[in-house]
């Protein structure tokens, strides 16, 4: 059999194109289904009581009044959830820990924040289960409280957890902290790198902790059958992660539950983890009845995961023509009440767009009173490279070199020995650096008050497992399955590859998500691997079914295997063959498929490997306001590899959204904190995301230096766009102002606060 | 073969190796043989970069006679959570 190199019906290829997206109209009509529009006959509507308290025990919990309540058919509290061993498993894009989750679920012994839950109700009102939470008894013992991650790293800060003592270091410590690990990478000899250098730049930078801030709050519909099996519908990033941890949770058989993905209005990492889910199942398991929660937006930023705030200390070495020589970093994250900060990443990603030689980054993993955190778009990257490529600019300033002259001059290129240790296969960073240098806006003046910041930023990318179908109609039309949760153009993309693999039009493709008794499998949604492994997986499908057709053809010709190929979508006669048979397309050995052995179909099973790490520069000009400290963003330009965009728009829109979310970070998110370790800007009033109005339209240009382990060249591109705009941003704002603002987020008042004291704001 | 971050801890200090592995199943048996306190480590989740391509959860990947094996933390999981932990290694 000969498989031809052409793909696509005619030749045409759709990848690369702008198709319209299969899941667009129902969303534009309202018809898409999303978390919290599910429903089931009898359903009772449940709710969670939290801790009012940022750190106390729980000495008693009775339910015995809420239980009385008519109305009321189930109760839920830390007895109804069994103690797990402390063992830890890969969660989203940082490790966890189940002897953690299952206490984050419902807290056991102590609530470690505010929101934290501590029981849970199910009643056929919603105004019935928010009674019955008044009815419930707490009794707790209020502690001490620490919520800033230098105070909690004291040895004397109020401590968390008992049993936890700094893994990482030697000897082990004999007294338990809150610091929960410990971590280095070292990279050559970083006294000697800084011996050959002739410019030294130390600074200490703080982030301030931000929510992904998804539209779509956290939703979940169970319903528990007599006989153990159980259904759930939930918003997530992946179903069959949720699946694993419910079953983990309760005692479950995988195989007894069923968790279909509803569509997703945003996730960004912090649909990874669950919340809501095994509440839902344990609620409907002893209630018999199916049981919806639903989260308010106070309950998504009080007990759902933000990323880390961080303190984190920076000091690079460059000589004096420009080459870094040494770059040194201590990073301090928070990881919320339990361990698992995306430190690890951070100290990876530091200094990884660079080519240096001489390298030693050392990362904490520090728990306070605060939500546990989960994942945000390239978790830990954008913090240690905001202070990475803050350094950055202020050595350009001192060397007076051009900012993207020196970037270009240090880039890691192919071969670069990765300060986290392996060689760099082919990467795009210096593309993107060239490709924003020769844009208009680069090179357009600036006013007064007016400020110009350039960036680069890394992300791994990973693969993962993963499985798809394709399954031939008996019209010709193709059915495809994917089991990772559409978030950012799945369906799309992977039904150009589908057309293109299979000849067929992209119209005739029609994709779904399949729950998780579809099909094997499937890690989650993130990483920025779900277009990657998908589109892997997929081709593998569809190689099995050209194989199929070309095996039907010879044996209806009676040709060898060389004498037919797959091209153009049909299965084609070559040489003698091609004078007594034609051509017969997809459509046509749908017709048949019964009488020549049964239906059509792949289903490619996979656990992807080779995702290269997406590299991007970003340009952004801003104006800053003497009089209020209000800073707009004025342009902004994203360069990024994307190694081949399967569909451009969505690639664009990929860039467009990570920075947005990086200029939010930059300027105005943080989560604020009273002296009572109280979250006090629980909601979008006060916490202070931008909206289309505050940013310009973001010019996104596509680098495209392809992958050569995907069968189109494709790299993740969803996580490396948060991760320029913070230092792009306070690269601005010291060319803008003359200040270097190393406190994040610059908000109006440190805006202002910063001018006045340099005399420079108009009082 | 170098190891990467902490894991050099649990070897006394010692991150380089030279071994003879055809495998990435290979290499993780015979380190955990050098080091049997690595093997907890290898078994809960290591990325392994083979020539600079990085692998995760690959027990199966070959290694050529002249690679250059990095063993690094996993980025992310790509694995089951409720899979129980097995000895995954003959010994």
């Amino acid at each position: 059999m000969a498989e031809a190199a052409t793909n696509g019906t005619n030749g045409q290829s759709y990848v690369g194109t702008r198709t319209i997206r299969p899941d667009g109209v129902d969303k534009v009509t309202g018809r898409a289904r999303f978390g919290a529009d599910f429903n089931l006959p009898g359903q009772l509507i449940g709710r969670v009581l939290r801790s009012p308290h940022p750190h106390a025990r729980i000495v008693s919990i009775d339910t015995s009044r809420a239980e009385a309540l008519p109305g009321v058919k189930a109760v839920i509290t830390r007895d109804d959830f069994g103690d797990q061993p402390s063992e830890f498993v890969p969660a989203g894009e940082m490790m966890m820990n189940y002897k953690d989750v299952v206490r984050n679920v419902m807290a056991r012994e102590k609530a470690l924040y505010e929101g934290h839950p501590v029981a849970a109700v199910a009643a056929t009102s919603a105004a019935i289960a928010r009674h019955a939470l008044k009815l419930i008894d707490v009794t707790y013992e209020v502690l001490p409280h620490v919520i800033d991650v230098v105070e909690a790293m004291r040895p004397d800060a109020p401590l968390l957890h008992d049993d936890l003592f700094t893994a990482g270091v030697e000897p082990k410590p004999d007294k338990p902290s809150n610091i929960a690990k410990r971590v280095e990478i070292v990279l050559g000899d970083i006294e000697a790198g800084f011996a050959k250098a002739d410019v030294i730049v130390e600074r200490e930078f703080k982030t301030a902790p931000v929510h992904q801030g998804y539209i779509e709050p956290h939703a979940a519909l169970a319903t528990v059958s007599e006989d153990g099996s159980t259904e759930l519908w939930c918003t997530t990033q992946g179903h069959y992660i949720v699946r694993a941890h419910c079953a983990r949770l309760l005692g479950l058989d995988i195989g007894k539950v069923r968790v279909t993905a509803t569509e997703i209005g945003g996730g960004f990492g912090g649909k990874t983890v669950v919340y809501l889910e095994p509440l839902a199942i344990a609620l409907s398991r002893k209630a018999r009845r199916p049981v919806k929660m639903v989260m308010s937006r106070e309950e998504v930023f009080k007990a759902s995961g933000p990323t880390s705030g961080a303190t984190v200390h920076v000091k690079m070495g460059a000589t004096k023509d420009g080459r870094f020589v040494a770059g040194f970093a201590e990073l301090k994250y928070q990881a919320g009440a339990f361990q698992g900060s995306p430190v690890q990443p951070g100290v990876m990603c530091a200094y990884a767009p660079y080519d240096m030689e001489n390298v030693k980054v050392i990362g904490y993993d520090v728990v306070s009173n605060r939500p546990k955190v989960a994942a945000y778009r390239a978790p830990g990257a954008p913090i240690s490279e905001f202070a990475v490529e803050s350094v950055v600019d202020e050595l350009a300033k001192k060397l007076g070199l051009d900012p993207i002259e020196l970037r270009l001059m240090n880039a890691a290129r192919e071969g670069t020995k990765a300060a986290y240790g392996p060689k760099l296969g082919p990467i795009g960073l210096e593309e993107t650096l060239n490709a924003v240098k020769k844009t208009e806006h680069w090179n357009t003046p600036l006013r007064k008050w007016q400020g110009r910041g350039v960036a680069s930023g890394f992300w791994f990318n990973i693969g993962g497992e993963t499985c798809a179908s394709l399954t031939v109609n008996e019209d010709g039309t193709v059915s495809l399955m994917a089991g990772t949760p559409d978030i950012g153009g799945l369906r799309a993309s992977l039904s150009m590859v589908a057309a293109d693999e299979l000849g067929v039009p992209y119209d005739k493709v029609r994709p779904i998500i399949g729950d998780t008794g579809s099909l094997g499998f499937n890690f989650l949604t993130g990483g920025s691997r779900s277009a990657f492994s998908g589109s892997m997986a997929l081709v593998e499908a569809a190689r099995q079914i050209k194989a199929d057709l070309c095996a039907r053809a010879c044996k209806l010709w009676d040709a060898k295997p060389d004498q037919v190929e797959f091209s153009h979508g049909a299965v084609r006669p070559l040489g003698a063959v091609a004078e007594k048979a034609k051509p017969m397309t997809i459509a046509d050995f749908a017709k048949i498929a019964g009488k020549t052995g049964g239906p059509i179909g792949g289903y490619g099973r996979i656990n992807a490997q080779g995702a290269g790490p997406s590299l991007g520069t970003h340009l952004v000009d801003l104006e800053v306001d003497p009089e209020t400290g209000r800073v707009t963003i004025l342009r902004y330009t994203v360069a990024q590899d994307a190694g081949r965009a399967l569909h451009p728009a969505y690639v664009e829109g990929q860039f467009q959204g990570g920075a947005v979310q990086g200029i939010g970070w930059a300027l105005n998110e943080e989560y604020i904190y009273g002296a009572d370790g109280k979250l006090q800007n629980a909601g979008f009033l006060d916490y202070r995301m931008p909206v289309a109005s505050d940013v310009p339209m973001i010019d996104a240009i596509v680098v495209e230096v392809a992958n050569p382990r995907h069968p189109y060249g494709v790299r993740g591109v969803g996580e490396t766009p948060i991760v320029p705009p913070l230092g792009a941003i306070a690269n601005a704002m010291e060319n803008a102002t003359g200040i270097r603002f190393t406190e994040l987020p610059m908000s109006p008042p440190k805006v202002l606060k910063a001018l006045r004291e340099r005399g420079l704001g108009r009082v | 073969m170098v190891l990467i971050g902490n894991l050099a801890q649990v070897t006394g200090g010692v991150a380089e190796f030279r071994l003879s592995a055809t495998s990435v199943k290979q290499l993780f048996q015979q380190l955990a043989e050098l080091h049997p306190a690595l093997e907890r480590h290898l078994e809960e989740g290591i990325a392994v970069a083979i020539d600079g391509q990085i692998y995760q959860d690959a027990l199966l990947e070959p290694i050529g006679p002249d690679s250059e094996v990095f063993l690094l933390p996993q980025i992310a999981g790509g694995r089951s959570s409720a899979r129980p932990h097995r000895r995954i290694f003959a010994r």
